[in-house]
């Protein structure tokens, strides 16, 4: 090592600082978008731009608690911090009252800020890239019919280096390449819509598909299941029958879920709810049904074999009595219910998937279904979170998920306080 | 404070004691055969059977209330105007309609109360709390509680709630929730107000007298409202 060495690093390392400063400068740089057919906003547009944002859920995160719709403000919590969804309303100094067609498109395709910051995955766009330049548009011209709504936006709260536009350009550059949509010819019309749906303005990847350590999740179709971060919350696999694959269901059941919340094989809680709320209890039938058979074809993946560790007998024989004490009642005393509206948990796949996050999650906060037009009054299970230990509620669902036949593992209590 | 028997520690370690074999021994309730006490399990799994819950406790008991007060404050967690994150995830994707229904179910339920919770409270405790109850403090800009909520406590229709066989910590809680936002309503928010008007010591007393009063005379509200009301209660005046 000469004396030299120390310098000639420190020179390396300045170009390096030099080279990656040029590099976030270019790729912060405007992405160049071909100008739109700066479309009329007529009403029929508009109609159609208002579905549109129904079937991306777009106000789920761009309205907060009691307020304004699309007015932004409520954060979304991620495990790099809490990025603030935006205001949305064509207010001119705090909305997007400026932003013409073409500005939209960058942000819904490109991930592009109309200043040209670079904008957070948690809004979705690698999802939202495959949607049409036509829906791009129709969807603009909803979002500039709402009234004006003056909301400064939230500055976003996350770690360094993960508030920086550097990690931005680095994030992008490994895992998103805005592609369209490309439909496969080999499929029918209405699987197309289905996949175009599902894959693009549905953003269903973004809880159903596993995520990397940088909260990335693949380019391709990937429904294999994931965590939801900062929820608790499991995004069961669509690509398994044991978790929440619908490959062998009726159609009709499969529409009944998406559009009434629940149905013959199943409800909806927690996140999916929301969706169902929000987004696809809005969705025509025609729509719902090209989901649906898009769900249906996907290939089966199975998830790795569960482990099957049992929980100590103490556990399983406090389970058990708690089990009669407060579930028996709906559930059933063997888990079949005697009644249509309570469902059995003999079988039932949240009870014996291989995560048992859903399952402690609906213990400790119960939850209903969405009141919607098909089911206006939902029946609900109440919240034992209150009640019941972090040891009891995980004897109770260490029991449940090793009685009448079911071989899922055990739960411990870390695990249930973890997720409380 | 000194002379005021509330439960302790000892006493508690008793209750929980006697209750587990309870627990044990317990087979399933049969399901109640009406179908919208059949989907209020949820809610009574806190809130008591049928929402009668004990005094003893955090829950409040939520039979009986007038229906106008239950739907706000259902409204107000869905909204985000009431903080309770167990509450807020319930009620978060329910129509306002269901929301009247479920308000209206619990209203309708005509239930007796149990034996006041205080007992023993110091009287010099009791004759403030009685007194900002029954006549309130003109100094310090307060009215009296029986003024809105009814001379006999039980509330008034449709939105003024009963103060009666209420936990002392619940009403102790909500008074701490106004002072420091967590609880609001529609504004203007006269229990924000009145709450940033009052000492502790003077909350801790009106909790003490109220959750030693037993319900006499039957639980339910009255139907005559004041006129003037002595504040204005925006959650009362948007169900007009």
């Amino acid at each position: 090592m000469t004396r030299r060495t120390p310098l000639i690093a420190a020179a390396l390392l300045l170009g390096l600082v030099a080279a990656a400063a040029v590099w976030v400068r270019h790729a912060t740089q405007l992405v160049p978008v071909e100008p739109g057919p700066n479309v009329k906003h007529t009403a029929e547009l508009v109609e159609r731009g208002a579905y549109l944002a129904r079937a991306g859920n777009c106000a789920a995160c761009h309205t907060e608690r009691g307020g304004a719709a699309y007015a932004g403000g409520k954060g979304i919590d991620t495990p790099f911090g809490t990025v603030y969804a935006s205001n949305l309303t064509p207010d001119a100094e705090t909305g997007i009252g400026r932003w013409n067609a073409d500005d939209f498109w960058r942000a819904l395709h490109h991930g592009q800020s109309r200043d040209g910051r670079l904008l957070y995955p948690a809004f979705p766009y690698p999802d939202y890239a495959r949607v049409t330049r036509d829906d791009s548009d129709a969807l603009h011209a909803f979002l500039m019919s709402l009234p004006p709504v003056r909301e400064p936006n939230r500055t976003h709260t996350l770690r360094f280096p993960y508030d920086t536009q550097a990690a931005l350009v680095a994030w992008r550059t490994l895992f998103f390449s805005p592609e369209p949509y490309r439909p496969d010819t080999t499929q029918p019309a209405e699987w197309n819509r289905g996949a175009y749906l599902t894959l693009g303005l549905g953003h269903c990847m973004a809880c159903h598909a596993p995520r990397n350590a940088l909260g990335a999740t693949a380019n391709e179709p990937d429904f294999s299941g994931g965590q939801i971060p900062m929820q608790g919350w499991y995004a069961p696999s669509l690509a398994s029958p044991k978790e929440a694959g619908v490959q062998d269901w009726p159609l009709d059941e499969v529409v009944r879920l998406l559009r009434d919340g629940h149905g013959e094989r199943g409800a909806t809680m927690g996140p999916m709810a929301e969706v169902v709320a929000g987004s696809t209890s809005h969705l025509n039938e025609a729509d719902l049904r090209a989901m649906g058979l898009y769900l249906q074809s996907l290939p089966v993946v199975e998830p790795p074999a569960p482990d099957t560790e049992t929980a100590e007998p103490q556990a399983l024989a406090l389970g058990q009595r708690l089990y009669a004490a407060k579930c028996a009642q709906c559930h059933g005393e063997n888990g079949v219910s005697s009644e249509p509206e309570f469902p059995s948990l003999a079988g039932h796949r949240t009870v014996t998937m291989a995560s048992s996050a859903n399952l402690v999650r609906v213990i400790i906060g119960g939850g209903f279904p969405p009141t919607t037009a098909g089911n206006p009054a939902p029946f609900g299970m109440p919240p034992f979170g209150q009640e019941l230990s972090d040891a009891e509620i995980a004897a109770l669902a260490s029991y449940v998920r090793g009685a009448w036949g079911h071989m899922a593992s055990r739960v411990l209590p870390l695990e249930v306080q973890k997720i409380r | 404070m000194p002379g005021v028997r509330f439960p302790r520690l000892p006493h508690l370690l008793l209750a929980a004691a006697l209750a587990l074999p309870a627990v044990a021994a317990q087979a399933a309730d049969p399901l109640p055969a009406d179908p919208m006490a059949r989907r209020m399990l949820a809610c009574v799994a806190c809130h008591g059977q049928d929402g009668r819950a004990t005094n003893q406790g955090y829950f409040p008991r939520i039979a009986g209330k007038p229906a106008g007060y239950l739907y706000n404050q259902l409204l107000h967690f869905r909204d985000g105007r009431r903080i309770n994150a167990t509450m807020t995830h319930l009620v978060e994707h329910m129509s306002d309609a269901y929301l009247r229904d479920i308000a209206g179910y619990f209203a309708g339920l005509d239930l007796p109360y149990p034996a006041p919770q205080t007992t023993g409270a110091p009287p010099e405790v009791l004759a403030r709390g009685e007194q900002l109850v029954r006549v309130g403090d003109a100094a310090l800009g307060v009215p009296a509680c029986a003024a809105c909520h009814g001379a006999a406590m039980t509330g008034i229709q449709p939105a003024m709630p009963g103060l009666l066989g209420l936990p002392r910590d619940y009403l102790l809680g909500q008074f701490g929730a106004w002072r420091n936002g967590l609880r609001k309503a529609s504004a203007p928010d006269c229990m924000g107000e009145i709450a940033r008007r009052l000492s502790p010591q003077d909350v801790s007393a009106m909790a003490v007298w109220l959750s030693s009063q037993p319900v006499t005379g039957g639980p339910a509200p009255a139907s005559a409202a004041p006129d003037p009301w002595p504040m204005r209660c925006g959650s009362a005046e948007v169900l007009k």
